[in-house]
């Protein structure tokens, strides 16, 4: 008898020959677009509301400190101030780990991070936050909290944070195992592995080894729109929270339970969203709102942080150390593989040490590898996740450790990405088979490229080195959590399609277009709208590149429903069996008749009610999605600048619903990894306090920093997606630091193995020859 | 507690009376008084773009003008770029090539390209990206931004010389 | 039956074995089975009565859901491989509650 699990991938095996789509694979026009162009659309800080006050946050100047007191009297005392809160207004939360979204989250530090209560655990932590009737007074009530501060020593690193002796942030924190828990206070949150065979007789076999050890800086998302929320708590102890968030319901979720509230008494509504990237997964100032609003007589607060506050106090990702120490045989196989690296938490755990564990190899086959992980806990704010979090700094080690050794052995490198590269069927490094994916066929376009078929160009000035690197990248996506989405036909046979999954990047034209292939209808018959938590079932994040295959999936079985129903209302104006009525293309016959999906829609509802269909699922799945990247770089040695001259990106993706966001997706990807690869990263003082919090000194990339990016679709359809969807978002950002770093390898022969490979950093790598570090 | 100034100005062709203090910002003022939201904050230090207007035919930031500086001043903010029905061609094409993602900064794109094709109709693309350095997106790459600016400006040349 | 593969810090519990066929209907009766064998492999993987947070079920390469309670069928694979982040296990687990 066949399981649950394995019926339901069979029941959406999906044939590449029998494709043909009309509705997927073009290019519609956004249906939120108009708004969105004019500027009406509404943003979480556009929220107006009656008699709405200003809230602000007071941060720690300490990296690290013992909190002995907060006196708010003088702040509550300036005309205007109509409420102060502290961290002695949140219940004190157990220490209970709960799954929330991809991973875990631990409510008393989440509460912890959200308002300190006896320390500070990083310049930026927030200590209390005010509510008044005008932002500037807001501002001034800030300066009249006085907070008594005991400074400890602090580590930045992870490297610092594992020395012996190095400070201790959390008391109680104890290695963990996999279960095993350790007996000593550490800042090593968790150690896993992932082993098999035999590492001593891979490396015996190798012909060449290359061993080498990367660091990676901080890096923040980087969204133009900072973090907002805007609460009412009601008379009645009702509170409605807008803000801009990846996902209401989660947000609904941790308020409550950092509240103590239950979810029934608080409603989170979605407002658009100015980009997240993982960022906004979590929350930070919804329960702080919620609280002022109660405490300054139940009025709306609207708390927005700065871009300094952004910086400084959300979760950018993980700074990481990684070693890689690889051999292969002369032919190219990798015979052995032993990965170490240790993922900077920030100041409670939970970096992404685990996805890093999954990226790092698994694009590859290989019999012999050993790989360790390391989760810790820093002085610096506590990550939150990046766009296929940990994977671009483990990708910049592996890609970077396969490139050398390509080179030693003199193979072409996407010929070693062929040679090594994981198929179906083969045992992927952390253990599952591996079911179908397009890694191979990335490879393969990658090298009949225009770009890889053109000889480099010549410098533009004489003295620039140019060169040319590639790399690739793997995520697994997350191709589950819940999704529930309700559909009703409208009279004039248009379609209403009421989601819960925020729309971060154009993700609701992909559902009405999935909806309107179902259906045989047009994309501008389906009307998509992201409804607030009361009036939708529970959504998980739109995070992880879930939303196009789970909601898809929602909306299909959605459609499904409504076709069903569509035939029987026919089959009873007809006055024959269901059975005998057929559906296709928007069009429902039976041996004598047949109506177009409009006319049938008109026909419905006098005495019958409304065709309508609710459906929420959890799908079990797969998503796993590759990409092959190529790029040319112009080096100039004097001042260890690297412009990138040439960027191409081929991914898998499944099937594109979307071409032109599916491209988009692909290119906002690689720029955010060139911006990571060249100039991204958190500067800190020697007392652990962040220097670089603007968007001047914190240096994402421009117009002028990037040519055209050529994104190549390749489509290996997903057979556990009615329409072969797999997740395209976080692919992206996986493979350009690798890429540019074999570049700039290629150009001047010098491997990088710091990041980012900024102006500085090159120069140091080209004077020191090789880049040796201590 | 600071006086207010009542300032006068021409803002996307009405004109306006509005009262603020001596700090607050023409962002401040547009989004919070007049409650013109379209214009957005990412970082109210002049990094970023999000806050572009144009003020008497210059490109702002309006994170950098003060709310009394607009006095007697000709502004446009993203309100005032559409005509009256439909939409103006940079936006219709930032719809048709789908350079936006999530949207928080097309506005201020909208606004600089709107300033760059009034005084240089047929930019190449080096000169796009240079007059847009100022705005950041981080959703797309610019590619589809840029390529839309083009179609935009060619659209509009052709429109001019009917 | 279906085969249960051991994640690697695990190995000294089972002697170094990686991979078990074992009998049973779902992962839960799987892990008690195991666990009658190697007593503590289950404490290890579970809190209780759920798979442990920072922890991902993976069976037949498909990402799963419904950890103990997910269906297993004759030759179904059965892999623990770590979660994307985990946060920090003191006290005591909780299941993902969706109210």
């Amino acid at each position: 008898m066949e399981t649950p699990v394995a019926e339901q991938a069979k029941a959406t095996e999906v044939s590449v020959e029998e494709r043909h789509y009309n509705i997927i694979g073009t290019r519609p026009i956004r249906h939120d677009g108009a708004d969105k162009v004019t500027g009406k659309a509404l943003y979480g800080a556009d929220v107006r509301l009656n008699g709405m006050l200003y809230g602000k946050v007071l941060r720690s100047p300490h990296a690290h400190a013992r909190i002995l007191s907060i006196d708010v009297s003088r702040a509550l005392a300036l005309p205007g101030v109509k409420a102060v809160v502290t961290s002695a207004d949140l219940a004190t939360l157990d220490s209970v780990v709960s799954r929330v979204g991809e991973g875990a989250v631990n409510w008393r530090y989440l509460s912890n991070n959200i308002l300190a209560s006896d320390k500070v655990l990083y310049h930026g932590h927030a200590v209390a936050a005010v509510a008044a009737t005008s932002l500037n007074a807001a501002n001034e009530a800030l300066n009249l909290i006085d907070v008594q501060y005991e400074p400890l020593p602090c580590v930045i690193t992870a490297v610092q944070a594992m020395r012996p002796g190095a400070p201790i942030l959390l008391q109680e924190l104890r290695t963990n195992e996999l279960g095993a828990r350790g007996e000593i206070p550490t800042n090593i949150a968790s150690h896993d592995q992932n082993m098999r065979g035999d590492l001593e007789r891979g490396f015996a076999e190798a012909a060449v080894i290359v061993e080498r050890e990367f660091t990676t800086g901080i890096v923040h998302q980087g969204y133009i729109e900072p973090h907002t929320a805007t609460a009412v708590w009601g008379t009645d102890d009702q509170i409605t929270i807008w803000t801009s968030t990846q996902g209401a319901h989660d947000a609904r979720r941790q308020v409550a339970e950092v509240l103590q509230l239950p979810v029934s008494r608080i409603k989170v509504i979605p407002m658009e969203i100015g980009g997240g990237f993982g960022g906004k997964t979590v929350i930070y100032l919804e329960p702080v709102a919620a609280l002022l609003s109660w405490k300054s007589g139940n009025r709306p607060v609207q708390v927005t942080m700065s871009r300094f506050e952004v910086f400084a106090g959300t979760g950018p990702t993980s700074s990481s150390v990684i070693k890689v120490k690889m051999g292969s045989a002369s032919d190219g196989r990798i015979t052995a593989a032993q990965v170490t690296m240790a993922y900077a938490a920030g100041a409670f755990p939970g970096s992404p040490v685990g996805g890093a564990m999954s990226v790092i190899l698994n694009a590859y086959r290989m019999e012999n590898v050993q790989i360790d992980g390391y989760d810790v806990v820093t002085n610096t704010p506590r990550v939150a996740a990046y766009r296929a979090p940990g994977g671009t700094n483990a990708a910049f080690a592996s890609e970077s450790v396969i490139d050398e050794l390509a080179c030693k052995l003199g193979i072409d490198p996407l010929e070693m990405r062929r040679i090594n590269g994981a198929k179906e069927g083969d045992r992927r490094v952390d253990g599952p088979l591996i079911r179908r994916i397009g890694y191979l066929e990335t490879v393969e376009k990658a090298r009949a490229s225009a770009h890889y078929q053109s000889p480099l160009p010549a410098p533009s000035t004489p003295g620039l080195k140019v060169g040319r690197g590639v790399a690739s990248g793997w995520w697994g996506n997350w191709p589950g959590g819940t999704s529930s989405v309700s559909v009703i036909v409208n009279n004039d046979g248009t379609v209403n399609l009421i989601e819960g999954s925020t729309d971060i990047g154009g993700s609701r034209v992909a559902m009405a277009m999935q909806l309107a292939e179902t259906l045989g209808l047009q994309a501008a018959d389906i009307k998509p709208m992201v409804v607030d938590t009361d009036s939708v079932g529970y959504n998980d994040v739109t995070a992880g590149s879930r939303t196009t295959y789970s909601t898809g999936i929602a909306v299909h079985k959605a459609g499904l429903s409504i076709i069903q129903q569509m035939r029987e209302r026919a089959a009873q104006l007809w006055d024959v069996e269901s059975a005998s009525v057929d559906y296709a293309d928007g069009v429902i016959s039976s041996k004598d008749n047949h109506i177009g999906f409009k006319e049938l829609a008109r026909k419905v509802g006098d005495g019958d009610g409304n065709v309508v269909a609710s459906i929420s699922i959890s799908p079990n799945g797969d998503g796993v999605a590759l990409a092959t990247h190529i790029v040319d770089v112009e080096v100039d040695e004097e001042t260890g600048k690297v412009q990138i001259l040439r960027y191409t990106a081929v991914q898998d993706v499944g099937t594109a619903i979307h071409p032109a966001y599916v491209e988009g997706q692909i290119q906002g990807g690689a720029a955010q990894g060139i911006g990571w690869a060249l100039n991204e990263e958190y500067v800190y003082d020697q007392q652990g306090r962040l220097l670089n919090g603007s968007l001047l000194d914190y240096r994402i990339p421009t117009a002028l920093d990037l040519p055209m990016i050529e994104a190549v679709i390749v489509e290996v359809p997903n057979p556990t997606h009615p329409f072969g969807v797999r997740g395209v978002g976080e692919v992206p950002i996986v493979p350009p630091a690798g890429a540019v770093a074999n570049a700039i390898a290629n150009a001047t022969g010098v491997r990088m193995t710091v990041l980012p490979m900024s102006p500085q950093h090159v120069l140091e790598a080209l004077w020191t020859q090789g880049n040796e570090r201590v | 507690m600071a006086n207010k100034t009542a300032v006068q100005a021409t803002i996307n062709g009405e004109d306006v009376e509005f009262l603020c203090e001596p700090h607050q910002s023409l962002l401040e003022v547009l989004r919070d008084v007049l409650r013109l939201t379209g214009t957005k904050e990412g970082c109210n230090n002049g990094n970023c773009g999000a806050c572009n207007v144009i003020l008497d035919g210059v490109l702002v930031n309006s994170c950098l003008v003060l709310g009394v500086e607009a006095q007697g001043k000709r502004i446009t903010t993203i309100e005032g770029i559409a005509p009256p029905h439909g939409l103006h061609p940079l936006q219709q094409k930032f719809l048709e090539h789908a350079a936006l993602q999530c949207g928080i900064c097309t506005p201020g794109f909208i606004i600089s390209a709107k300033a760059l094709l009034d005084h240089n109709p047929h930019p190449s693309e080096h000169e796009v990206r240079h007059w847009l350095a100022g705005n950041l997106c981080r959703c797309t790459g610019y590619d589809k931004i840029v390529r839309a600016v083009l179609d935009a400006a060619d659209v509009m040349a052709v429109e001019v010389s009917k | 039956m279906a085969s249960v593969w051991i994640p690697s810090l695990l190995r000294d519990l089972t002697g170094g074995i990686v991979e078990f066929r074992v009998s049973g209907d779902t992962v839960n009766d799987l892990l008690n089975t195991l666990d009658e064998r190697y007593p503590g492999l289950r404490a290890r993987l579970c809190d209780k009565d759920a798979i442990r947070p920072n922890i991902a079920l993976v069976i037949d390469g498909l990402r799963c859901q419904k950890g103990l309670r997910e269906r297993v069928a004759a030759n179904s694979e059965v892999h623990f491989v770590p979660a994307i982040s985990g946060g920090n296990l003191n006290n005591k687990s909780d299941l993902c509650r969706m109210s």
